[in-house]
């Protein structure tokens, strides 16, 4: 459980580019166990929109069921926030989508609500190319229900009553990709550094963009042998660069050698630094075989994985008109008596 | 037996041959000669090679519900070809292909046989295969004509309209007509006993199937976002529904839509989409059968509690399971008004022809957003699939649409603190807000757990109980704005009360007016809506039996009225059919005979 959280701000608090301070970004307090990784994920949800000026009631958060879907109460209060039910996540923010195409969705889900129940509506929901951030917060185990294996984890893993996993997990990066996601990322929760530019990337890609967050489960999968642990993890770590997020008119300062630098949809920029060998994150051969081979050597691939910048959208696809179907009414909608009257006279 | 504009012609066909369109001409030329006709397609879950039957009805007297008995069989299948034989009535006539003998086995001495060398014909007037089988048809509807006296011209206007823009069409088809009618002028005696005559008892009516006019109404209601799972029976609600939106909503310059669809990868997910699409402000359905209505029990509990608007149209078909899913039932009523888990109740419409469709899928959205919950729409495959004779469609273009209670960015603004479930008016429907309202207020969470009234998550056992009696005085809400019922009579007249809905209409009037002229007086009720309202409990208090009509096994209309109206079930008398197609009156009258003289 967590804790009492001071009311009082100071008044001087840092305002970002449309007057908000990060407290207009927070939350109701959440009711994880202390320490999950699930709370920094959170935390850098805040912080990325915050950064972003993204006003926070132009935002919708959705989720399924789960530790994880549990978490958009915890960030951007101020957003509108859509708990639904197990592994239907895609499907709601499909429709939502679909209503009203000017706000961001912002989907968190989990590895048994994105990896299980919800593998059918996930992979839809890729193929069908929505504009959203679609965070997994993976943590390889069912927390609310204690501690039984997800489809995640590891073949071989062992769990906190010491048995071992015999199943093959599904990896929802290489499976993403597969599917066609335009945006493909691996972070951990203990990176924020690494965490928060991809968010702010994730949310100016104009459509689907995959985020599978490794956020170790403290109380049922943090244990020796477990391959979800945050020791496990922060051994087998491995970037495929490091990344910064440069907004819209703001100048990349420095310039190495082996950097990237890949300007989003809207003008915005990522600037890649230290670039794995051989990778291209523009390039969807090259990022499939850096994740084989970091599978193949037991590491945990993280970073920016691929990118499709710009991409033709759901709404693009279906050619729906730029103004929200939501706030659509009758002048528009109804084609009108005389419309009718010649469909009778059809029917004849 | 002379019998003008009153009799049942049934074709027997291979699915996938082309017959439909033939048949429906068949249909519509009588239609267009002012008599009533009732045409169903009995076709089986396959795309060619296996028997279909299209049946028509011509009632002089205007009864649109089934009738048993076949006066003239047009047999072009041979599969089916020993059923279709028996199922002609003594005195009755059958039609067959004579380019082959008939087998003696097929032979029998109380109907009359109209032997046509239909493939002969075609083979020696045609030499591409597909002309051959097509042209088939064709004649026999030429031959039909002649027998059966339909108007000549009346068919030419009807090739006409169906080959616009095709017109090179129109005179091989004529041809092929006059094939089938040069053959019964050289060979038969005609008109036959049973035959047309040209009245004007058709008015304005039109000639439309249910699928259609829900597709209609959502057109006209203002959906924008559909979403769905092909399914038959209800396939074509949502195809008529890109069909009229396509027309009436594309902008002509940009190509740009004022809607969306999308083919969703289950039935699972199409309610999803739905319940997303109206949480955030537009008005979304879905339409499927039972089994997608298996599918969606979870969402529409999830609408329920968390007070989301949706609009469901079900289609329904022959249950359980995959049960015979081309053939007709009324067997999703109590799966549809208490889906899900946990104490639910759901509003229903029941429709009972194309107009109903059209006027009950518009209402069900202003319903769906007045109540913040789904509406279920429930047809079925009669109704949705098959051409019905209707009153023309009505729209009051004054028609607003009724968004329900919504708070704009102004209202937040001079309000206090927002409870997203405060019960503020009194009738137990709460204050939403769309997504992005306002950049400070009015933003909440939503969600299938137990909360407060300001949406905040709640295990307290008293929040959580005033919150469920809030959901109940909401459903007494709701009785009092669902359609109300529709009664026969302006006083009743008998302690015999009849209740029905839905495509039982049909042939409950007709075993009204026969039961009528056996002197046996009955009161009806066509229920339109559940919840039931008081005018529903009143008529039954009102009388000492009420037959309750209903084309299911298990009397499952007569088990929610029991049940949400707390009636003793001696009271209620079962009336049931579902083998499959629809009831007819002949039934109705026996069964309701029947108990009459055990009473």
């Amino acid at each position: 459980m967590t804790y009492i959280r001071p009311t009082f701000r100071h008044p001087d608090l840092p305002k970002n580019k449309i007057n908000f301070t990060k407290k207009d970004y927070e939350g109701a307090l959440s009711t994880l166990c202390a320490g999950c990784g699930h709370d920094s994920i959170s935390g850098a949800i805040a912080q990325a929109c915050f950064e972003l000026s993204v006003e926070p009631h132009r935002i919708a958060k959705l989720s399924g069921i789960g530790c994880s879907s549990k978490t958009p109460a915890y960030f951007l209060g101020n957003s509108h926030g859509f708990n639904s039910v197990h592994g239907r996540m895609p499907s709601v923010a499909t429709g939502a989508y679909l209503a009203n195409r000017d706000l961001l969705y912002f989907g968190v889900s989990g590895d048994g609500d994105s990896a299980s129940i919800g593998m059918g509506q996930f992979v839809h929901a890729i193929r069908r190319n929505l504009n959203m951030v679609y965070l997994v917060m993976n943590n390889g185990c069912y927390g609310l229900t204690k501690g039984q294996d997800s489809a995640t984890a590891d073949n071989g893993s062992k769990s906190k009553a010491g048995s071992v996993n015999p199943f093959n997990a599904i990896d929802l990066v290489g499976l993403s990709m597969e599917l066609g996601a335009t945006f493909v990322a691996r972070s951990f929760s203990g990176d924020k550094a690494q965490l928060i530019p991809l968010i702010k990337a994730a949310i100016k890609h104009p459509g689907f963009a995959f985020i599978d967050v490794i956020s170790p489960c403290v109380t049922f999968n943090n244990n020796v042998g477990s391959t979800k642990s945050y020791d496990y993890v922060r051994e087998h770590i491995e970037a495929t660069s490091t990344v910064d997020f440069v907004p819209i008119m703001e100048e990349i300062t420095a310039n190495y050698e082996d950097s990237k630098e890949i300007t989003l949809h809207d003008g915005s920029a990522l600037q890649l630094q230290k670039l794995h060998q051989g990778w291209n994150p523009e390039d969807k051969l090259s990022a499939m075989i850096a994740l084989q081979n970091a599978k193949e050597k037991g590491e945990i691939l993280t970073g920016l994985v691929y990118i499709e910048p710009n991409t033709n959208a759901l709404h693009d696809v279906l050619q729906t008109a730029k103004t929200p179907l939501n706030i659509l009414n009758e002048d528009v909608l109804c084609p009108g008596i005389d419309a009718l009257e010649a469909l009778n006279e059809s029917l004849r | 037996m002379t019998k003008i504009n009153d009799f049942v012609v049934r074709f027997a066909n291979v699915n996938g041959t082309g017959s439909a369109s033939a048949n429906s001409m068949f249909a519509k030329a009588i239609f267009r000669m002012g008599i009533p006709v009732t045409p169903k397609n009995i076709f089986p879950s396959n795309i060619q090679g296996l028997p279909t039957w299209y049946e028509v009805r011509v009632s002089e007297k205007g009864y649109l519900g089934r009738r048993e008995g076949i006066d003239l069989m047009v047999s072009v299948n041979p599969q089916s070809m020993l059923k279709d034989v028996e199922s002609v009535r003594s005195g009755g006539y059958f039609m067959y292909d004579s380019t082959k003998p008939l087998h003696k086995e097929y032979i029998r001495e109380d109907i009359t046989y109209l032997g046509i060398p239909l493939m002969g014909i075609c083979m020696e007037q045609y030499t591409d295969p597909r002309q051959r089988q097509l042209f088939k048809n064709i004649i026999y509807v030429g031959a039909l004509s002649a027998l059966l006296d339909i108007e000549f011209a009346v068919l030419e206007q009807l090739l006409a309209e169906q080959f616009k823009g095709k017109e090179k069409l129109v005179a091989p088809n004529v041809q092929a007509l006059q094939l089938g009618v040069k053959y019964v002028q050289e060979n038969f005696t005609f008109p036959l006993e049973i035959r047309v005559e040209r009245r004007d008892l058709v008015g304005k009516r039109i000639l439309f199937d249910g699928n259609g006019a829900c597709g209609l109404g959502a057109v006209y209601a203002g959906a924008t976002v559909a979403a769905w799972y092909p399914i038959t029976p209800s396939t074509s609600v949502v195809e008529k529904f890109e069909k009229y939106a396509k027309k009436f909503r594309t902008d002509k310059e940009t190509g740009e839509k004022n809607f969306a669809i999308v083919q969703a990868e289950d039935e699972l997910a199409a309610i999803g989409m739905v319940i997303g699409a109206n949480w955030n402000g537009a008005r979304s359905f879905t339409a499927t059968s039972g089994p997608g209505v298996s599918l969606m029990n979870e969402f529409l509990g999830l609408g329920y509690f968390a007070e989301i608007p949706a609009v469901l149209i079900d289609v329904q078909r022959t249950g359980p399971s995959t049960g015979m899913p081309t053939r007709t039932q009324q067997s999703d009523i109590t799966i549809s008004a208490y889906a899900s888990h946990g104490d639910t109740k759901h509003v229903l419409l029941f429709p009972s022809n194309p107009k109903d469709c059209f006027e009950l899928t518009a209402d069900a959205f202003d319903l769906a957003e007045r109540l913040q919950t789904p509406i279920i729409v429930l047809t079925d495959l009669d109704l949705g699939m098959n051409d019905h004779m209707s009153e023309p469609f009505e729209w009051n273009p004054e028609r607003k649409y009724d968004r329900g209670k919504v708070y704009t960015a102004e209202d937040l603004e001079n309000m206090g603190r927002f409870g997203r479930y405060l019960d503020s008016d009194g009738d137990g429907i709460p204050y939403r807000t769309y997504p992005g309202t306002h950049p400070t207020k009015g933003s909440y969470f939503t969600r299938g757990t137990s909360r407060d009234e300001y949406a905040v998550y709640t295990e307290d056992s008293a929040v959580y109980v005033k919150n469920m009696q809030r959901l109940e005085k909401k459903w007494d809400t709701a009785k009092e704005i669902v359609p109300k019922p529709y009664f026969y009579q302006e006083k009743n007249m008998s302690p015999l009360g009849v209740i029905f809905f839905g495509t039982s209409t049909y042939s409950s009037e007709e075993a009204i007016d026969l039961l009528r002229e056996q002197d046996v007086v009955l009161d009806a009720m066509q229920l339109k809506a559940f919840p039931f309202n008081k005018d529903v409990e009143q008529f039954i208090e009102d009388h000492e039996v009420v037959f309750v009509i209903e084309q299911n096994r298990d009397a499952q209309m007569r088990s929610l009225l029991i049940n949400e109206l707390e009636i003793n079930p001696k009271k209620l008398i079962r009336v049931l059919n579902y083998d499959g197609m629809p009831i007819t009156a002949d039934k109705i009258v026996k069964e309701i005979s029947k108990n009459l003289t055990v009473a």
